[in-house]
């Protein structure tokens, strides 16, 4: 077979890149967005056929082979996947390209004789196994392999100087000698280090981290572009290395938060250690006829949905009674804090899938100053994006993350599971105040009941 | 290609990342984030040619994983990104619409 000329090669490499960029750019609207990912998908193909008809490959059955593989697990896990369950499979699939880059780059490091060259195999490597090793730590973290609660000990940040020192010594003969032996040590520290690097992010911080190991990923495959002279990846992964360096700072901004402050200071001081304790204070507990009762006779009601409502399955019951809420001639909106679920954007993800139409979805600025006319919020598996404790306890680790202003509401309704602080391990005062009703028990199960309760009235 | 090119097309990849994500919804942060994540997965195009010039056995098998994992990144990172993104679709009144009711509905209410 004739290979393709480089003149063909570099224009389907460059109509490729271009898919990509209009594929992150229909991303940005709701209604452009599922072609956006088809146009990327579509690039992606084109990428891979042109590889096949302009190099001359060897071992053409076995690559085929291993691609059915890695279609054949990943195709049908996303297909089936629960939207909640979503978060820890995109780390999944961000680690394991991670992984692929570092290997990528390992096993072009004896054919260069170039200092350069090497330097870029030696970044792939080492970002590249950060985000393999990092993703996996978040994975198990999401899947609930290991706590949510930041992992430390008293030589963790001498540990992370060592191996990074280590790192950086490894990097250095490498990029000078090009050792084949010292480039799989400088693999290993990187996992290491991305181990490290994610053990001490809290629960609550673990999508920025997902983000930023995205980010990660992508400069990885842009390095490796430069390893392989292939101009193609170095475009995508630049792309995908800034996009994901803006989204990380969007998702951190969220938060109130600086991503130095997440990934080196996470939760300083080890504030949240104590607060596992439940505390004995009273709280006003209510059965579901008297929510109904509530909901039923206001006349403006936002639901405010968090991870509690997804990990019940409870969106559709949720979308359910928002619906005869609205047939009473109640005005019912959902408020969305932008890091409600696990994931920025991950609850309208979630109501979208049960068919909540999209413009009762409020992002938080429009919605905020909303509360103070609006009879009944109801708290729906959510705590740490309603806790004034942001606002008010300055040494709180959540401080300064911008909240939903529920406490503005006249009535609190709070759908718990039992009185267990959230994500982040925080109290929430909101629970005691006066204004505030509890009620207890599964997010689907009470709003079943809830549900059933309004169409009785 | 030499390196002054390579270093010019990776600065303005750059200023294209941060252009085309800059005014992103909230709303659509999280199908953007497993998007871009799938894009990463073109990996496998340097997955594929380290595999296809391997000579030595041990050589092949490492890079035919790189190849699984790279093809499990692209396929898997587009399938569930095409998974989410069905869902903004089929909703009672077409999402073009939105922001010619968005206003009415805000005035409705004061």
């Amino acid at each position: 077979m004739t290979l393709l000329n480089p003149t063909w090669t570099a224009l389907l490499y460059l109509a490729a890149a271009a898919c990509f960029i209009l594929a992150l750019k229909g991303l940005n609207s709701p209604r452009t967005a599922r072609r956006g990912n088809l146009i990327g998908a579509f690039g992606a193909l084109l990428a891979v056929v042109t590889v096949f008809v302009s190099v001359k490959l060897d071992n053409i059955p076995w690559i085929l082979g291993a691609i059915v593989v890695g279609s054949g697990v990943a195709a049908p896990v996303a297909r089936r996947v629960h939207m909640t369950q979503m978060p820890q499979l995109v780390a999944l699939f961000n680690g394991v390209g991670g992984g692929a880059a570092a290997l990528v780059a390992l096993l072009e490091l004896p054919h260069t004789g170039d200092a350069w060259v090497r330097v870029a195999i030696v970044f792939t490597l080492l970002v590249g196994a950060v985000s393999f090793a990092g993703s996996g730590v978040t994975f198990a973290k999401l899947q609930g392999l290991m706590t949510t609660r930041p992992v430390t000990f008293p030589g963790l940040p001498a540990l992370m100087a060592l191996v990074l020192l280590a790192a950086v010594g490894a990097g250095v003969m490498v990029i000078l000698n090009g050792w084949l032996a010292l480039a799989l040590v400088l693999l290993v520290l990187g996992l290491v280090s991305g181990i490290l690097l994610v053990l001490p992010v809290g629960g609550a911080d673990v999508p920025i981290v997902i983000s930023l190991l995205n980010a990660f990923t992508g400069l990885a495959v842009a390095a490796s572009g430069l390893v392989l002279g292939n101009v193609l990846l170095v475009v995508a992964g630049t792309l995908v290395g800034a996009s994901g360096t803006i989204l990380t700072r969007a998702m951190a901004a969220a938060m109130g938060r600086s991503v130095a402050g997440i990934m080196f200071g996470a939760f300083k001081g080890g504030s949240t250690a104590g607060s596992t304790a439940v505390s004995e204070r009273p709280v006003r507990s209510s059965s579901a006829e008297d929510v109904a009762v509530l909901l039923g006779y206001a006349q403006r009601v936002i639901i405010v949905p968090g991870y509690g409502l997804a990990v019940a399955q409870g969106q559709h019951t949720a979308a359910e009674l928002a619906l005869a809420l609205e047939a009473r001639g109640i005005d019912v909106d959902f408020a969305i804090h932008p890091v409600a679920g696990r994931m920025p954007g991950h609850m309208n993800v979630l109501l979208a899938e049960a068919n909540v139409p999209y413009e009762s979805l409020k992002e938080m600025s429009e919605i905020n100053s909303e509360f103070k006319t609006t009879d009944v919020a109801l708290v729906v598996g959510a705590n740490d994006v309603v806790n004034p404790a942001a606002k008010t306890t300055s040494g709180s680790p959540i401080y300064g993350m911008p909240i939903l202003e529920v406490a503005d509401a006249r009535q609190v309704v709070f759908l718990k599971r039992s009185m267990r602080p959230g994500f982040a391990g925080i109290e929430n005062e909101l629970l005691y105040e006066p204004q505030t009703t509890l009620l207890f028990g599964d997010a689907k199960d009470s709003l079943t009941k809830v549900l059933g309760a309004v169409k009785g009235l | 290609m030499d390196g002054m090119s390579l270093l010019t097309i990776t600065v303005l990849a750059v200023f294209v990342g941060f252009e085309v994500v800059s005014k992103v919804s909230s709303t659509l942060h999280t199908p953007l984030m497993s998007g871009a994540n799938a894009i990463h997965g073109i990996i496998l195009v340097g997955a594929i040619i380290v595999a296809g010039q391997a000579a030595d056995p041990w050589v092949l098998a490492v890079a035919l994983f790189a190849v699984v994992l790279a093809t499990a990144n692209l396929v898997g990172g587009f399938v569930v990104t095409d998974r989410m993104l069905e869902m903004f679709r089929g909703r009672q009144r077409p999402p073009s619409n939105v922001d010619a009711v968005e206003p009415g509905a805000k005035e409705r209410r004061q």
